[in-house]
């Protein structure tokens, strides 16, 4: 019974088991898979914006083109 | 390669594919990584995929502004003028964003958006250094005189920026990891699991920034040709 108490005392003084015990992250929106909308919402506003910023650049070579 | 007439050389392709794709990385890995579990930043930690690469941008682009300044400077060609200016002008962009992200950051952690803090207060006043240049610039109607006391300026503020930034909030007493005492993130992604979406994100923002000011050199350059 002593070695088993010690055995998990030693278990809860572990950092990275204790951290995780007290340290209050968003581990119930993860469970939930609701991450991966919000993943999916920048993506497609990052993806948007990388393209129209593609199309621009585009844009100015063929006004390059034409000046020269 | 493709350079022009004034020895332009437009940033390529496959750097701007680059950028993307290590954005694509920063956004998914960045929100979906395992992260260090501590007490007050939690979750909000995950903000330094994209405060930070913001400074670190900035500063590359403000040295490639005052690199171009010295070019500048040393033949007197209008062409190095206008590389200098617009990197200064994207620099500031993302000094702007940089400074939003950290008060949003700061209200939630340090318990309000303007804590005095001695980095905090440096980077705004560095931002307000490099608004100057523009000022200056634009109250000068000669263009080669405004072309020359801006290449100075530009480095009298690349030099200001420096100490502002990196030097004096170390010397004080910093809420900002890595200063007067603090630790720092570093004592804790020491698991390189932050490093691994951090690198990437900052090399990312940087090739970005090149992006955006590769387009703005370019449209001025039409402009002035045309």
């Amino acid at each position: 019974m002593k070695k088993l108490l010690t055995f998990i005392w030693l278990i809860l003084l572990n950092p990275k088991v204790g951290f995780s015990q007290t340290v209050e992250m968003a581990d119930t929106m993860r469970s939930e898979g609701k991450i991966y909308v919000l993943v999916a919402i920048i993506l497609v506003i990052f993806s948007g914006l990388a393209l129209y910023l593609f199309r621009l650049d585009q844009k100015i070579s063929r006004l390059e083109k034409g000046q020269e | 390669m493709n350079r022009s007439k004034d020895g332009y050389k437009k940033l390529q392709t496959g750097w701007k594919i680059l950028s993307i794709l290590l954005l694509v990385y920063t956004c998914t890995a960045g929100l979906l990584m395992e992260v260090p579990r501590l007490s007050i930043v939690n979750e909000s930690i995950r903000a330094l995929y994209f405060h930070v690469p913001m400074w670190f941008g900035m500063v590359f682009l403000f040295f490639m502004s005052a690199f171009n300044a010295i070019r500048y400077l040393r033949n007197g060609s209008a062409f190095y003028d206008i590389l200098s200016r617009e990197f200064a002008t994207t620099g500031v962009v993302y000094g702007a964003l940089g400074i939003v992200t950290g008060m949003i950051w700061a209200n939630y952690t340090w318990g309000s958006p303007w804590h005095g803090d001695p980095k905090q207060n440096g980077a705004a006043v560095a931002l307000l250094v490099y608004l100057a240049y523009f000022i200056l610039r634009g109250s000068l109607s000669n263009d080669e005189q405004s072309a020359r006391l801006g290449a100075v300026y530009n480095l009298f503020a690349f030099a200001a920026m420096i100490p502002l930034i990196f030097i004096l909030p170390r010397m004080a007493d910093s809420m900002h990891p890595g200063s007067g005492g603090n630790p720092g993130f570093n004592m804790y992604d020491l698991d390189n699991r932050m490093r691994m979406v951090f690198y990437p994100a900052v090399l990312g923002w940087i090739l970005f920034g090149l992006w955006i000011t590769d387009l703005r050199i370019r449209i001025k350059r039409l402009t002035i040709n045309s």
